[in-house]
């Protein structure tokens, strides 16, 4: 059995990689430079030009690019590549403003297939392997990724899909899916599903987990192991690079290995953007040095993490990522999809409410909640419960198509919910997702 | 020939419906009838009271979310059947009761309804038709 799927990349020596990484940097930035005029302005006024990057040394010149520079130049804004070029989409959930559109060619396609390839392997993937691959699949980067990975893989592909849990077991025993890629809530579930319609780990062949896209604790981890009866593997990414596979864990699950060759991470302070010597914590920075449609240089990502390049026992000399600690903004992952606070306020406000609001998050039985504390107003106030709810209903239907994901929403009495003075506790996360 | 009736919104919490009414009496406004509608995080207390106006005044400036409401109150006849003949004739009418309660009065004939139509115009008009008496603000305050 392999142990990597490219070994010499996975493998390479640290000077190696650093001069590929080099080669591939001062490439990138003269194709943004020469077909991004939208990055190529922040270069400008940052003053720099495609000859002051000469090699990763000199990564900390260029300009960040944040969310709110995918919102100022969305759709079109920071597309690389002609439209004739790009064959794919995909894109996050949320609304005008907050939605990221990331356009591939076929050739970021494949890279980014290869990627999920390499933790797929990681997790002892191979061609005997069944893949079952829970992910949603459309706009969501989750199941299109892991599902091209597993391809190349040459695993046989079930591609499922989320929901309808009883029949995603009947296939797990069925066809014998050896491998579950998923995110770990809904990992979780299956595998309480699994035993209560009384079945234990000896009808079912899982092997492996790879699950991603939200946070989840090592308490999580054992759970869902002993549950399924796998070893559980995490992976990252984000839709403005590509999607999961960015970062992929190992056999020794103590970090997420960064596909180097894609990608260069930095660690910055978020405050002052100063870039942080290795292993401070810090907000994770990427930039692709391979995409041809969505190149993003120094894009924040918002995440709080830690790097290593202690040596790993599985071989590989990619640099380590910690699991996310927290967030520098205030996104909050709610069963797998990106929630902002203004986005549920926009919402109050379009309905007539108050724009005080109170966001609770809780993890009940391994699935994400989501309670909102809206005060009622005047306006929406009736003399009959059943106008009241028709209105309430409204609201939660409204946020269900801003956000993607179904909130409960319970009126309060007014001037409840403390006002912003100063900062306002809009969010309280029960959840504990670090450790 | 309306009678204002008073909603106010009270959130599911220990000690709301003791403010609201401790607010009421301090503010010497007399409750005459009230009924509460209640959901799983909410309810609805319907008052009729014999200020409404400044009930309505020193509830809002309480930070209490009120509506004022017009609603109709009938004198029925206190025995069975009494409130099965308002009904029909509603029926009959063709008129929706989004919802109803009733309290008694310090005669013994006569039971007052609080009645909340779809349409109180010919909700009026129809029960005056058959007979049935109603209730000015007054009357319903000295019942």
């Amino acid at each position: 059995m392999a142990k990597y799927w490219n070994e010499s990349i996975e493998c390479m020596s640290r000077e190696d990689m650093k001069k590929l990484q080099d080669e591939r940097l001062v490439a990138q930035v003269k194709h943004v430079w020469d077909n991004v005029p939208y990055y190529r302005k922040k270069m400008e006024e940052k003053g720099v030009t495609p000859e002051d990057i000469k090699s990763t040394a000199d990564l900390h010149k260029l300009p960040f690019l944040t969310k709110a520079d995918l919102r100022d130049a969305y759709p079109y804004g920071l597309l690389a590549k002609p439209l004739s070029d790009c064959v794919r989409i995909q894109s996050t959930s949320g609304t005008t403003g907050k939605r990221v559109v990331a356009f591939y060619t076929q050739h970021d396609i494949d890279l980014w297939e290869d990627c999920c390839a390499r933790a797929i392997v990681a997790a002892g993937g191979t061609n005997e392997d069944v893949c079952q691959v829970c992910y949603g699949y459309g706009l969501f980067t989750g199941g299109p990724g892991l599902n091209g990975g597993s391809h190349k893989v040459g695993c046989l592909t079930l591609p499922m899909s989320s929901g309808n849990t009883e029949r995603q077991i009947q296939f797990m025993i069925d066809l014998q899916s050896t491998i579950l890629c998923c995110t770990p809530s809904y990992a979780a579930y299956i595998g309480e599903t699994l035993h209560e319609m009384g079945y234990t780990t000896d009808d079912i062949k899982l092997k492996a987990g790879i699950f991603g896209a939200e946070p989840w604790t090592e308490e999580m981890r054992r759970e869902i192991e002993k549950s399924l009866g796998i070893k559980a593997y995490d992976i990252y990414g984000l839709t403005e690079t590509s999607g999961p596979g960015v970062s992929f864990e190992c056999s020794e699950q103590t970090g997420m290995h960064i596909n180097e060759d894609h990608f260069i991470a930095e660690i910055i302070d978020p405050d002052t953007g100063e870039v942080l010597p290795e292993g401070s914590k810090g907000e994770l920075v990427f930039t692709s040095i391979t995409k041809e449609a969505f190149p993003l240089l120094r894009y924040r990502t918002r995440d709080i993490c830690v790097l290593t390049r202690e040596k790993c026992s599985c071989g590989r000399t990619l640099v380590k990522m910690s699991k996310p600690l927290g967030r520098s903004d205030d996104m909050l992952i709610i069963r797998g999809v990106n929630v902002f606070p203004s986005q549920i306020e926009t919402v109050l406000i379009e309905h007539g409410y108050a724009p005080n609001y109170q966001i609770e998050v809780d993890r009940v039985n391994n699935t994400d909640t989501l309670d909102v504390n809206v005060e009622m107003t005047e306006a929406q106030f009736s003399d009959t419960i059943k106008d009241i709810q028709q209105k309430e209903q409204e609201l939660v239907e409204a946020m269900k198509t801003m956000l993607g994901i179904n909130p409960k929403v319970h009126l309060v009495s007014p001037k409840t919910i403390a006002r912003s003075e100063g900062k306002a506790v809009r969010v309280i996360d029960k959840r504990k997702l670090h450790d | 020939m309306f009678i204002k009736q008073i909603s106010i919104f009270v959130e599911n919490k220990p000690g709301r419906l003791s403010a609201v009414t401790k607010l009421l009496g301090e503010n010497d406004i007399d409750i005459r009838a009230l009924s509460v509608a209640d959901t799983k995080d909410f309810g609805i207390l319907r008052i009729i009271v014999n200020k409404p106006d400044k009930a309505c005044e020193v509830l809002k400036k309480d930070d209490c979310t009120v509506s004022l409401t017009n609603v109709i109150a009938i004198g029925i006849n206190d025995k069975p059947g009494g409130l099965a003949s308002a009904m029909e004739c509603l029926y009959a009418a063709n008129i929706s009761v989004e919802y109803m309660y009733a309290f008694i009065s310090k005669s013994d004939s006569l039971a007052a309804v609080i009645l909340r139509v779809d349409n109180n115009d010919k909700a009026a008009e129809a029960l005056k038709e058959n007979g049935f008496k109603i209730l000015t603000s007054q009357e319903v305050y000295d019942i």
